[in-house]
């Protein structure tokens, strides 16, 4: 199976600060670490390539410093990291980075599947997946819990649900986005800390992918954020003593007031 | 301190950690409760390579020396000495192999101890503690196999390990010099195990007897020649009595990091009880002491890792330096907790409890001083200064 597997390079969430002026993260000073649910993602990339062989790339987009997510990837199993990163991408939002990520797994030829995690713990979107997708027009099958099995070019899948679970046959190649709930994480193994070590990157820029310039970073992104905030505490309600009768009509008649 | 580790030392202290952070802390209280042995997290370490750390890579190791394993064994030891030693016991166990094994003997056993078989080491019996001399286990050669009798007691990874390296008489009319060391595989007929032993501390850790009935193996197990079991074990101890020193440095690294996280959040007299001198002094005292013995330790084993060719007395002095201080410094941990540090509830009581096996296994700490004292005396006689 060739894998593809998606990951971002996120701030640890237990230390998340967001600039009151630009709203923007403030990066200084906060490690750096795969977003969680990417982690996910990598190990059953990973399990897949053990259980049916061939190859599993991990994929990033991000500033240079990305790096380090993808050396962490490869240490966890994965074959190769490819970095997706040029100043024509700052900037981008879930559509760009969606449509940016999608050129770059096109340049990967014959990919069986692509694994992403359900969203980042910076944006919480959980629209780069299923933007992929789209872009490259294939199916998806979001919040997988399992895999049950892949034969014959078709993949069946348990996908969560808010209710239980459902279970989904699809075509392959396609796109699922992972729950924490699908495997459990492996530790890097020493050898395989140490081949991340000295494995080679690839680095790709705009021009590596054929690519439609104004669909890219700022000028490729429709949406931007024009404000960061926490959301105030919901004020304390007001409760109404007394019998229900003479209960009801005060909050009738408070209503009424309110309304004018 | 910077002892300028190596960067792949470092990546192993880091991964060590980590498995320590995040699969021994969490159940080292249940399994000191309950005594069981630490299955999967040996699985997690073996899957990380971790006891192929000390093996050559020609038989599928990491091709690391006493040093790496020291590292090792103290960071697991920061969470659990006692699931630390499933891991700290099998190097014991290979030891013998690794000293004494011939290719044939090296290729059979190593790699499957690089995978993650658990080894265990037995020398001490019922009569033959810190007089190792006094062995009673008897291997009695007959054609191409020795029939071992005899009982073994006080067996780390007893029951657990598959692989044994064990000291039996062969010419008990010699003495000393009359012992051979062999290799039992679990399994083995008339190879058993006797009861488990209830412990203080280490609990995680299983501690068995070995029963030797009849037991035939093939002549092939034998380690090095008749007649050489002592050496073998001597030489097996001056290069496990560093990973001891490391294992005491550990788990008082271990109490001091849990005592030092407590006077930050305990309140009295309306101030953390760290603001007191009282409680910084002890702090002071407990690091600086295991700051010491990391640095005995780990000179020790560069010592042993660098092939210096008499290693004995500086062996000795990690393990005993190591082991008093654990012992000294888990029960100042335990007083910085005060009440709280008697209650098995927080984690202090349990660290002051494995402290003490430290003092005691891989000879007790009188042993040590005699060793060290002879080695003094035989080294000034001989004029050699």
């Amino acid at each position: 199976m060739n894998i593809v597997v998606c990951i971002k390079q996120v701030p640890d969430t237990t230390q998340v600060r967001i600039d009151p002026v630009t709203n923007t993260l403030i990066r200084e000073g906060v490690q750096s670490i795969i977003n969680p649910f990417d982690v996910y993602a990598i190990e059953e990339g990973v399990r897949l390539k053990e259980r049916f062989g061939g190859k599993v790339t991990v994929i990033t987009m991000g500033p240079p410093q990305a790096e380090a997510v993808l050396r962490e990837s490869i240490s966890m199993g994965c074959d190769e990291g490819v970095l997706v990163s040029d100043r024509a991408f700052a900037g981008s939002d879930t559509l760009a980075t969606g449509y940016t990520l999608a050129r770059a797994i096109n340049k990967i030829k014959d990919v069986d599947m692509i694994i992403c995690g359900k969203q980042a713990s910076d944006g919480d979107t959980a629209q780069v997946g299923p933007g992929i997708a789209t872009q490259l027009d294939i199916p998806q099958v979001t919040y997988v819990k399992k895999i049950e099995e892949i034969a014959n070019g078709k993949a069946k899948i348990e996908r969560m649900t808010e209710e239980g679970f459902e279970i989904v046959e699809t075509s392959m190649p396609c796109l699922i986005t992972v729950v924490k709930e699908i495997n459990e994480p492996r530790i890097p193994s020493l050898k395989g800390r140490m081949a991340a070590k000295k494995a080679v990157i690839l680095a790709w820029k705009a021009i590596d992918l054929d690519i439609e310039e104004n669909r890219l970073g700022l000028t490729g992104s429709p949406t931007w954020v024009s404000k960061i905030f926490t959301p105030p505490p919901r004020p304390k309600g007001q409760m109404f003593e007394g019998d229900p009768e003479e209960s009801a009509t005060n909050l009738v008649d408070l209503l009424k007031n309110h309304i004018g | 301190m910077d002892y300028l580790l190596s960067e792949q030392q470092i990546m192993i202290r880091d991964l060590c950690r980590q498995i320590t952070e995040e699969k021994i802390k969490p159940v080292a209280a249940e399994l000191d409760k309950t005594e069981e042995f630490p299955h999967s997290v040996v699985k997690v370490m073996a899957d990380a390579d971790l006891f192929g750390l000390f093996i050559d890579e020609q038989y599928g190791g990491m091709g690391g020396g006493i040093l790496d394993l020291c590292i090792a064994t103290e960071e697991f030891s920061r969470g659990c000495a006692g699931i630390a030693l499933a891991y700290a016991g099998t190097a014991l166990g290979v030891d013998p192999i690794l000293i004494a094994g011939n290719d044939e003997q090296k290729a059979k056993y190593l790699p499957r101890v690089a995978k993650g078989t658990l080894c265990a080491f037995g020398i001490t019996e019922p009569g033959a503690g810190s007089d190792a001399g006094g062995t009673q286990t008897t291997a009695k050669k007959e054609g191409d196999h020795y029939i071992l009798n005899g009982t073994k007691c006080f067996i780390t990874n007893g029951g657990e390990a598959d692989i044994y390296t064990v000291v039996a008489m062969t010419d008990k009319s010699r003495g000393a010099r009359g012992a051979s060391m062999f290799i039992v595989e679990k399994g083995t007929p008339g190879f058993t195990f006797g009861k488990k032993e209830e412990k203080l501390g280490i609990r995680a850790s299983a501690t068995r007897e070995l029963i030797f009935q009849d037991c035939k193996i093939p002549k092939e197990n034998l380690l090095g020649k008749e007649g050489q079991g002592f050496i073998i074990a001597m030489r097996t101890f001056d290069m496990s009595r560093p990973g001891i020193g490391a294992q005491a440095v550990g788990i008082a690294q271990g109490s001091l990091d849990a005592a030092l996280e407590y006077a930050k959040q305990r309140v009295q007299f309306g101030k953390p009880i760290s603001s007191f001198q009282g409680i910084q002094f002890m702090l002071a005292d407990m690091a600086t002491q295991i700051e010491a013995a990391r640095a005995l330790v780990y000179a020790a084993a560069r010592q042993i890792d660098a092939g210096v060719k008499d290693v004995t007395r500086s062996s000795a002095m990690a393990k005993l330096f190591a082991s008093d201080m654990a012992m000294r410094v888990t029960v100042d941990a335990v007083q910085i907790f005060g009440g709280y540090g008697y209650i098995k509830e927080y984690p202090a009581e349990k660290y002051m409890r494995d402290a003490k096996i430290t003092q005691i296994y891989e000879g007790t700490n009188q042993i040590q001083r005699n060793i060290i004292a002879r080695d003094l005396i035989r080294e000034r006689s001989s004029g050699v200064v």
